[in-house]
């Protein structure tokens, strides 16, 4: 049971959060937002963490999920849940095409390789007007309905965000523990090592690769429906480049360092907006600070400058780490 | 349209000389360090705007160009001190999240310095333009291209010549070893992180009257100048050069013959494709792994 | 510094008059483009909501009541929009939003503020906007479909039957495409080419040599930012002579200061405040005009027309709480629907339940750029 103790306190935070602070703008409305961007850190660790490979085109994922939502929704009024699970398929059909050549690629060839298929995916949002909307985006996207309920309140959307969440979190634990789990780790130790010991790595980044864009395409079909609107900026680049910086910023190979980076990087912006024009240099600044000084990312580096204060404790939190 | 081909080759070579020096500058600090250094585009944007804030309190053109190099180059050299250099334990990965947050601090330092309009810069000789036939060349276009060319052949030369050039190598080969027989690996970063910036200011000066630059002008040249470096291969300066004239004239030939919506679309299409059949780009040295 | 200094002595005049006057403010919600691509939107949009809250609160205030001026900054990024706008409605519980300085925005916020029921101002330009009229949306800047008209009367006067087009793949640009191809044949003019060219471009001469292959009769760039300016300079470098015409996404002197002498001759439709000086002393817009333009220009600068569609938003929202004498939503959204002849900076607004902008054609002046300043073209 150790190894979820991690994944019960992060459900514990989850469901008191609200209850401490039930009308808060930070809670209901950043926390579906930090909700939906960690899910989408949770998945990209899985590929960046454990298997040591970098995707600089995770936004293209997260929009293909939302644009299969919000197309087949508006467009040809299907049922949201049909038009998600769509958006798995389509993510699934693409991350595997894709995944073979890119995935051959090394360290910064990677890098751009994925960096070039998000920007060739985001002029697809952009270009074909009468399909996707262009730039002005798809508006009135329908309410996602569960079981009779609809989703549409901030506090709803806050459950389901979290709901997903915690389920991704479940999977990747249970991936990483599988004997995926162990071979992945061996990946990143030492790929020609692995490979010696009988590991077919190129197998299992394939797998890795397409499970990290399913986790991606799921989050961006409910973004899709929690924001009613999507438009090709949210999927950009930049989007790709914030992922990546949540993962390493929380620290790569734990479940929790994404979720911690996502629930920063998200809050950052919302916190620092009191400093106005100063606020983009503020960013910055503590973007490489906390690199600088803490290289393993905040949760690695935090949790270890606190060990001493409580040592007994400390210890085994950080061991859980590693699950 | 034939001129429309001549013309999407002028355009795209001037414009692919400017991301050859951005990609240049990303080869150089690659090959001594292993990082690939996203703050390359701000250097850029730095020259730009600091030439721009030169001319405007009245510096003589020239002058003003050469105190804005020096800038950039300082920023450079500041950016290794105080942010690369520091961070010697972190991997990779973490050094790039450095340099992104560098490039987004730089961007944010421009804000406040020089606000958030567009600004040009004269160019160098008037503005008439040249005819070759039913395409034109104005003289702008050929000083970037007549000074990338000089700058690419010094660099040519710097490194095939020169003992810090050599030495500059041989920290890319081998860093433990370099410094066993005595290179000074830590000055030679210091050294990298300044000269790419220098070319990355270049760049910058010399596409400004083209171009225009903002505070945020950095990221797409920055992004270009490091597809440039993938297209010709990391590990060799040369290879980003030739990376960046053909990034630059597959952009403008996709924008004049095909579809100028799609234009960006087809170039990366055409890197990815280049990338799968030569996974180290066209001119870039086989990796070996380390087990 | 002097503006936070600034801020820090209105803040605590602030303090001591609410102090004074025991009443609560007027919230007035704002969230712009002040940084990133629409800064030159967002920038002077912020600045005149800020000299004119000033204004009125050391006027007195609006009934009775001071305003208060909350303002987030979207860097023109949807996703930010959203959540700005539900921390405006849910945070810090405003009163009116007037603001969005891009379509983008606009468009994501729309089924929030339905929903909150919130009267909302917006000062983006596309007609998707306000067609079809949703209730509790307004909107201030003359849209895309006005200006392309604009330029077709004036095409149509000059002659020109074919027209090479070119646009930014930005929403401003890709918006005002659609509407040049759905209106031009209505005005009986072909479109001979349909290029594009992105946000952060830096050379578009391939496009227009493909565009002069077509021998059009003239040029139309719908388009904002840096990107017209080079399109401009581009056109004159290939040593195309055809007149060339731009949208009113470039109506700041800016542009013709990036564009330099290749602007001679460029004709644009714009609001009348950017030719104020060179308005006839009976025209109703002008004694707005110019207070707003000496006042802005006192402050910050050379005007645009944009700080403008911030003004009109701010005191449309006034107006319609001054008479509705009350904050309550669904009265002053009324009111803002029964605005008739209120005199802005953009035009004579007269709104109604189907037209949530009010502006006809003759808002817009057809001006063409001599000498590297405006004049108006009879």
């Amino acid at each position: 049971m150790n190894r979820y103790r991690g994944f019960f306190v992060l459900a514990l935070i989850i469901i008191i959060a609200p209850i401490i602070f039930p009308d808060s703008y930070f809670v209901t409305v950043v926390g579906v937002t930090i909700a939906l961007n960690a899910l989408v850190a949770v998945g990209l660790n899985l590929l960046m963490g454990y298997t040591g490979q970098i995707s600089l085109g995770h936004a293209a994922f997260f929009g293909i999920g939302a644009y299969s939502s919000g197309l087949l929704t508006t467009m040809f009024s299907w049922n949201p849940w049909f038009a998600l699970l769509m958006g798995l398929l389509v993510t699934w059909l693409v991350a595997e095409i894709i995944a073979r050549p890119i995935l051959r690629l090394k360290g910064h060839y990677l890098a751009m390789a994925t960096l070039g298929f998000g920007i060739i995916i985001n002029i697809l949002m952009v270009q074909p007007t009468h399909i996707t909307g262009g730039p002005d985006g798809l508006s009135d996207i329908p309410v996602l309905n569960i079981l009779g309920w609809d989703i549409d309140s901030d506090i709803r959307w806050y459950i389901v965000a979290n709901g997903a969440l915690l389920l991704g979190v479940w999977l990747a634990l249970n991936l990483i523990n599988s004997r995926i789990g162990l071979a992945l780790r061996a990946v990143h130790g030492s790929e020609v090592g692995a490979q010696m010991m009988g590991v077919d790595i190129e197998r299992i980044k394939i797998r890795i690769f397409v499970v990290s864009a399913l986790f991606a395409a799921f989050a961006g079909s409910l973004f899709a429906h929690q924001q009613a609107f999507i438009s090709p900026d949210s999927f950009s680049f930049h989007f790709s480049i914030e992922l990546v910086v949540m993962v390493v910023l929380g620290g790569m190979a734990s479940n929790y360092g994404p979720i911690f980076g996502a629930a920063v990087l998200t809050m950052l912006p919302e916190t620092l907006v009191v400093f106005e024009d100063y606020e983009v240099l503020i960013l910055g600044a503590i973007m490489m600070g906390i690199m600088i000084f803490l290289p393993q990312g905040l949760w690695v580096g935090l949790s270890q400058k606190i060990k001493p204060l409580f040592l007994n404790k400390a210890t085994s939190s950080v061991e859980s780490v590693g699950g | 349209m034939s001129d429309v081909l001549l013309q999407s080759l002028i355009t795209g070579i001037t414009i692919g000389s400017a991301y050859a020096l951005v990609g240049l500058g990303f080869a150089i600090i690659f090959n001594v360090s292993d990082v690939v250094n996203f703050a390359q585009g701000e250097f850029v944007m730095v020259g730009a705007m600091s030439a721009v804030s030169l001319l405007a309190v009245g510096t003589p053109f020239v002058l003003a160009l050469f105190l804005a190099l020096i800038v950039v180059v300082c920023i450079g050299l500041i950016l290794e001190k105080f942010a690369i250099e520091p961070a010697k334990s972190a991997t990779v990965v973490s050094t790039i999240i450095i340099t992104i947050g560098a490039s987004i601090f730089l961007r944010g330092l421009a804000l406040l310095i020089w606000g958030k309009d567009f600004h040009s810069l004269p160019a160098f000789s008037g503005e008439t333009p040249i005819h070759l036939g039913s395409a034109t060349i104005t003289p702008q276009s050929l000083w970037v291209m007549g000074i990338t060319a000089i700058l690419v052949y010094l660099v040519h030369l710097f490194f095939n010549r020169t003992i810090t050039g050599k030495a500059l190598l041989a920290c890319s080969a081998n860093p433990i070893a370099a410094s066993l027989i005595g290179i000074p690996v830590k000055r030679m970063m210091l050294f990298a992180y300044g000269l790419s910036a220098l070319l990355g200011g270049a760049a910058g000066v010399l596409i400004a009257p083209i171009a225009f630059t903002s505070y945020d002008a950095g990221m797409m040249l920055g992004l270009k100048g490091f597809a440039a470096a993938i297209l010709g291969g990391l590990g060799n300066p040369m290879g980003a050069v030739a990376g960046g004239v053909l990034l630059g004239v597959l952009e403008s030939l996709g924008a004049g013959l095909i579809s100028s919506g799609y234009k960006d679309a087809i170039a990366f299409v055409i890197l990815l494709l280049v990338l799968f059949f030569k996974p180290q780009g066209f001119f870039g040295r086989a990796g070996e792994e380390r087990v | 510094m002097k503006r936070s200094l600034k801020a820090l002595v209105a803040g605590f005049a602030l303090l001591c008059s609410v102090n004074v006057a025991q009443a609560a403010d007027i919230k007035i919600g704002t969230f712009l483009a002040v940084t990133g691509p629409a800064s030159f939107l967002g920038d002077p949009e912020l600045k005149t909501l800020q000299m004119y809250v000033d204004k009125i609160n050391s006027e007195g205030g609006v009934i009775g009541k001071k305003l208060k001026l909350i303002h987030y900054d979207t860097g023109a990024n949807p996703k930010k929009a959203v959540n700005f706008a539900k921390r405006l409605i849910k945070k810090d519980r405003v009163d009116v939003i007037v603001g969005a300085s891009t379509s983008g925005t606009t468009m994501a916020v729309i089924p929030i503020v339905q929903k909150a029921k919130i009267p909302f101002i917006s000062m983006a330009g596309s007609v998707k906007i306000i067609e079809p009229v949703k209730k509790w949306v307004f909107k201030t800047p003359h849209t895309d479909k006005m200006a392309a008209r604009k330029i077709f009367l004036d095409m149509n006067k000059r002659g020109i039957k074919k027209v090479g087009l070119i646009s930014g793949s930005g929403g401003f640009g890709k918006s005002g495409r659609s509407q040049v191809l759905a209106l031009a044949s209505e005005y009986g003019l072909t479109i001979t080419a349909d290029e594009s060219y992105g946000k952060k471009d830096t050379d578009m001469t391939a496009q227009l040599s493909k565009i002069r292959a077509t021998n059009p009769d003239a040029i139309l760039n719908f388009g904002f930012g840096s990107g017209p300016a080079i399109v401009t300079k581009n056109v004159r470098q290939l040593g195309i002579k055809l007149p060339i015409y731009q949208s009113h996404g470039v109506a700041s002197k800016k542009y013709i200061k990036l564009a330099g002498s290749a602007a001679e001759g460029v004709r644009l439709p714009a609001a009348s405040l950017l030719v104020a000086s060179k308005l006839p002393g009976s025209h109703p817009q002008k004694k707005v005009i110019q207070a707003y333009k000496s006042s802005f220009e006192a402050k910050h600068g050379p005007v645009s027309t944009f700080g403008g569609h911030a003004y009109d938003a701010l005191y449309l929202a006034v107006e319609a709480i001054k008479r509705a004498g009350t904050v309550n939503k669904a009265k002053v959204r009324d009111e803002i629907e029964k605005t008739k002849n209120f005199l802005g900076a953009g035009g004579i607004f007269n709104m109604s339940k189907r037209d949530h902008l009010g502006l006809g054609l003759d808002a817009f002046k057809m001006l063409e750029i001599k000498n590297g300043d405006w004049s108006i073209v009879e």
